[in-house]
């Protein structure tokens, strides 16, 4: 097995978050009506460290939630066992927001569809758009990013893994060839 | 988990930390202003009640609603069994119908178990004549581990009619299994007689016992189970074993008053008592839709196996 390849490191993470806050604000015109749902778990770390970036830019505070997609995922029964179930805290109405939907890593897009379900079920927003740190490719719905932060070619058989200061003790991306 | 839950022992202690903590989210999803969420959608949960229940019947229904399950009530009155239908023929019946879970109370011991031998699909217990009622057991952890947050340590004592209680079989065996120490009170006649063998203590005397505690769980007095007459009388019970305000005066700060209903209030808890803010039987049961919905989700959301359990 070849060591993974590092595609990402702490400062490229960083200045592609700072990136995507500065394109969420000039879509938005601003950070009003602006709220970032992150999908456990690491899209929550990257939605929180969006929201201190576009304080810091902008000034204003915007909501920040976290949204565990597990009940409405399209797997469950196919698994040999239930999958394990995170925190969903989304503590503001959504309803009449600009959601910015926040994860680490974009693959099939079976998790956003998911996450677009289960957040029409806490209100209704103005429009739902969506961030990722990495795109990665191999859609199987027909889901796209508004805000990337790097796009990645990879094989199918391969895995990328986003790892944050927050749960993992440092800041990186990388791909693992499972093949290897 | 295990495919059943026929008993709390079913449930090992690194299970129970499981269903709880992903009772957690249900709580949750039961604050939201939709309900529901879409994860056992296409699974059938039947409820087949041989017994009399409010609570534990609306609380599984609601339950397995909010996880999108079709609900199938069967209760005896009005169905094929007032017609003398027996429990084999009914358990096929709903198997033949596919039935996903079956959620069984029945007044004879033993009945879930009898059960596993011919259904396919998941039997959890809703409570099966003296011996077990294991989600009640696992709401009421639950409760306890959201109002002291830990279980290592903690004594509780269940203050009744613990012969007929299969809660308080279900209940000593959980809080022991997570490491609480359990006394058992009440008049001798109602103790049950092989209860040093659970790993409790037992006392008769109420007013010893209050000051140390953690949990004051008061049983229900069960006249439709009592074939004989075990005390006196209601008042006299009611006299030396009903938590009365002035027995209240007597627990710690902070101790937990629990009952898992329905309530004789003025028998085994005085009115005013059942209404404190420390006695939270009104969480027990919200609890319960949780704790519920976190079981069948946890049993029924893995892939599904079609074998029919060999023992017999």
């Amino acid at each position: 097995m070849m060591a993974p390849a590092r595609l990402l490191d702490d400062g490229e993470i960083r200045r592609a978050v700072t990136r995507i806050a500065h394109e969420i604000l000039e879509r938005n015109k601003g950070a009003d009506g602006l709220a970032l749902v992150g999908i456990a778990a690491r899209g929550d770390d990257l939605a929180r460290r969006l929201a201190s970036e576009i304080t810091r830019i902008e000034g204003a505070k915007v909501p920040v939630g976290v949204l565990d997609i597990t009940f409405y995922r399209d797997d469950i029964g196919m698994r040999a066992e239930a999958p394990e179930v995170h925190e969903t805290r989304i503590g503001f109405d959504i309803t009449g927001k600009t959601v910015v939907l926040v994860d680490d890593v974009l693959f099939t897009g079976r998790t956003i569809r998911a996450a677009m379900d289960a957040l029409v079920d806490f209100g209704r927003p103005t429009s739902v758009a969506l961030a990722v740190l990495v795109d990665r490719g191999h859609r199987e719905l027909p889901i796209r990013a508004d805000f990337v932060g790097k796009n990645v070619p990879t094989r199918k058989d391969e895995s990328v893994r986003v790892a944050l200061q927050e749960v993992d003790g440092e800041d990186a991306v990388y791909m693992d060839d499972r093949t290897g | 988990m295990n495919k059943h839950l026929l008993s709390i022992n079913d449930v090992s202690a690194e299970d129970v930390v499981r269903v709880l903590d992903t009772a957690e989210s249900f709580r949750e999803v039961g604050t939201r202003v939709i309900k529901k969420v879409p994860a056992l959608r296409g699974r059938t949960v039947v409820n087949l009640f041989y017994e009399n229940s409010t609570r534990t019947r609306i609380s599984f229904e609601l339950a397995a609603k909010r996880l999108s399950a079709d609900v199938i009530n069967f209760s005896t009155s009005g169905s094929s069994v007032s017609k003398g239908e027996s429990l084999k023929d009914t358990a096929l019946t709903l198997q033949a119908m596919g039935a996903d879970a079956i959620v069984i109370r029945h007044s004879s011991s033993g009945s879930p178990y009898t059960l596993t031998k011919w259904v396919k699909g998941s039997v959890l217990n809703a409570g099966d004549g003296t011996h077990e009622h294991p989600t009640q057991a696992l709401l009421d952890l639950y409760t306890i581990r959201e109002k002291l947050g830990r279980f290592e340590g903690l004594r509780a004592a269940i203050v009744g009619d613990v012969l007929h209680s299969r809660v308080a079989r279900s209940l000593s065996f959980g809080l022991l299994k997570m490491g609480a120490e359990v006394t058992l009170v009440g008049p001798p006649t109602l103790i049950p007689p092989d209860a040093s063998a659970w790993g409790v203590q037992v006392s008769y005397d109420i007013d010893g016992v209050l000051p140390k505690l953690d949990v004051c769980y008061m049983l229900r007095v069960q006249r439709e189970r009592q074939r004989q007459q075990y005390f006196p009388s209601v008042r006299e019970y009611s006299r030396l074993f009903g938590l009365t305000r002035d027995r209240v005066a007597m627990l710690p700060e902070g101790c937990l008053i629990m009952h898992p209903g329905p309530m004789n209030r003025g028998v085994e808890i005085d009115s005013d008592v059942a209404d404190l803010p420390q006695a939270v039987i009104e969480e027990q049961v919200t609890n319960g839709i949780a704790v519920r919905m976190s079981l069948l989700y946890l049993m029924l959301g893995g892939a599904v196996t079609e074998e029919v359990s060999e023992r017999d």
